[in-house]
């Protein structure tokens, strides 16, 4: 399959309600309203199209689990997670900036196909970029009565909480409590948001609604691999000489994502590709030989890995993988809601194990130690932060044994401060630097 | 009644009635008028949405954008994620530590700008990202710093 740039999602930016629909924009709308929401999920299940937000759920499946009316005599919410916040993707940052209107049509065509009147579009508090101009296209297209139609959009502002991207979390959030993930079941199809049966979809998955309908289902699915069906926008980042997003047909070569000159470029100074972090800091870990595979789901599952919120991260050969064990380790420290236990705590001490081997201070059985926190913190929760947290750091270990070893034959690191991960200050860190408030002073 | 309240009546007319929704935009509000949310702010707050106080801070203290304690006129946070840490990150930091004369986590002595790291801001591809007053620079090198730092010490 040829590694080329395929827009559906990203075609035809503009933020200008005029120019959106001088390009056919709107036109799926009155389309899906015109038929019954039965008929429009089927087009998404035909489709195949699976949630853009990581968990590559069957999007028209999602859809079908809402009860009806009748069922559970409530009203329905369409819940937009545009808290994008995984390391690695800002994919959803570039839609919403660059889309909005097509972001918005999906919204409204799944509000009719899951029959709900209200829509909320939680979106993290830091995107106030994004947020200004989806709030001036909603703006617009609110003064239009023939499009937003009965239905009620809320655009609503996070505070800064990684954990609020998980789906009942955000759900809580939404709610006004503290961001915790909810036990399932029940799930939020049941009973989401107000207790109330609640379709929660990805940014990305709405916007590629509108294309979806004006292509048709089955030429949807003719586009992409097996299982990985259609466009995915990635994100690319890292040491790449043109970091930025890609959309593409997932089984392209990850190779090519890297090094096309379309695509990532390579990377800068010819130097060597280390290792490749595919589908945002929480998956797990591919080596710099490891990247002639099919970018999509049932290639990198073979290899134990994910495209999940499709972040791909290129490290280069002077990164050293204790430090960036580090890093990641104290970014889901600092994000564990603290609800469960085997994350809030299993993650600090990660940050702490992984700190004693970089500073050359740990023994080969702290290093098992590691391993071991590792293990009791998967499948022991109620959502999957601390578990991710735990995978990617075991397969640094797992991929780059000796390089653990050697900060412990060697008592220290062997790159030193040559490695741009040396000492990297994480808010977690931060912290703990503000001195505590005296009592009493 | 003050703006404030009236402006939080107004969020709250959004949500369901009886439900909590509007304590984030309301706290939201709240800190952009008061630059920090004390415990008299966030008691207004409370009042406004008529739950308790505690409850209020039970909030203002799991989200990371509000600030629970005096900052700075201007803040500036640089994202030390991976992807920006790759590009440079730390040295950005340091370089805006040398400008402001204070660490990561204070504000400068002339009580202007309050510096922080921050995770990851979802810019990955551009960085160093480093938002400034919520807005983002990006592709930030080091000696790119001492611009940002003179223009917020001049406004």
């Amino acid at each position: 399959m040829p590694a080329e740039i395929k827009e559906l999602v990203l075609a035809d930016a503009t933020t200008s309600l005029a120019e959106y629909e001088a390009t056919g924009g709107y036109e799926q709308l009155a389309r899906a309203r015109a038929m019954t929401p039965a008929e429009v999920t089927d087009v998404l299940l035909e489709s195949q199209l699976r949630g853009r937000g990581g968990a590559f759920f069957a999007t028209g499946r999602k859809w079908s689990f809402v009860p009806s009316k009748e069922q559970i005599p409530k009203p329905h919410y369409l819940v937009v997670n545009a808290d994008e916040s995984e390391p690695g993707s800002f994919k959803d940052n570039e839609i919403l900036s660059r889309v909005p209107h097509r972001f918005l049509e999906g919204c409204l065509i799944t509000a009719h196909a899951v029959d709900s009147k209200g829509v909320f579009v939680y979106i993290r508090g830091e995107y106030s970029g994004p947020y200004e101009v989806l709030k001036a296209a909603l703006d617009e297209v609110m003064k239009r009565a023939d499009l937003i139609g009965d239905v009620d959009i809320v655009l609503h502002r996070g505070a800064g909480a990684y954990i609020c991207g998980e789906e009942t979390a955000l759900i809580e959030s939404l709610e006004g409590k503290r961001g915790q993930p909810r036990s399932k079941p029940p799930f939020p199809a049941i009973s989401g948001v107000y207790g109330s049966p609640t379709v929660v979809n990805n940014v990305e998955t709405m916007a590629t609604v509108p294309p979806i309908l004006a292509i048709g289902g089955e030429a949807y699915a003719k586009l992409g691999v097996e299982d990985s069906r259609g466009t995915r926008v990635v994100s690319v980042s890292g040491h790449v000489v043109n970091g930025g997003n890609y959309e593409i047909e997932p089984g392209i070569p990850l190779r090519d994502l890297i090094y096309a000159e379309h695509l990532g470029g390579g990377v800068p100074d010819g130097r060597r590709l280390k290792a490749v972090i595919p589908g945002g800091s929480s998956t797990v870990i591919l080596t710099g030989d490891e990247i002639d595979v099919g970018y999509d789901f049932d290639s990198l599952s073979k290899l134990h890995t994910a495209m999940g919120s499709a972040g791909v991260i290129c490290l280069d050969e002077r990164v050293c993988m204790v430090q960036l064990g580090v890093r990641v380790s104290e970014f889901y420290e600092h994000e564990s809601c603290g609800k469960c236990t085997p994350c809030r705590e299993g993650t600090r001490w990660m940050t702490a194990i992984l700190r004693r081997l970089e500073a050359g201070d740990a023994t080969r059985r702290e290093l098992d130690l590691l391993l071991d926190v590792c293990d009791r913190i998967n499948g022991k929760c109620l959502c999957p932060l601390g578990e991710t947290a735990a995978m990617a750091v075991a397969s640094y270990v797992a991929k780059f044994r000796e390089e653990f070893v050697a900060h412990i034959d060697q008592a220290g690191c062997p790159f030193g401060d040559s490695s741009p991960l040396d000492h990297v200050l994480a808010p977690v860190a931060m912290h703990a630097l503000v001195p505590a408030v005296e009592v009493g002073a | 009644m003050t703006a404030l309240y009236d402006a939080i009546q107004a969020e709250r007319a959004k949500y369901p009635e009886g439900s909590r929704s509007a304590v984030l935009p309301a706290l939201r509000l709240a800190q952009d008028e008061h630059g920090w949310l004390s415990p008299d702010v966030m008691r207004e707050v409370a009042d406004a949405l008529e739950v308790t106080p505690a409850f209020v801070a039970s909030i203002a203290t799991f989200y990371d954008q509000f600030n629970t304690e005096p900052v700075g006129e201007h803040l500036v946070e640089v994202c030390t994620n991976v992807s920006c840490a790759l590009y440079g990150a730390q040295q950005v930091l340091e370089s805006f530590e040398s400008d402001l004369d204070c660490h990561a986590g204070e504000t400068s002595a002339d009580g202007k700008v309050t510096l922080r790291t921050i995770e990851c801001l979802g810019g990955c591809g551009w960085g160093t990202i480093v938002a400034v007053d919520h807005r983002y620079h990006l592709y930030v090198k080091p000696e790119d710093t001492a611009a940002i730092v003179e223009e917020l010490r001049a406004g």
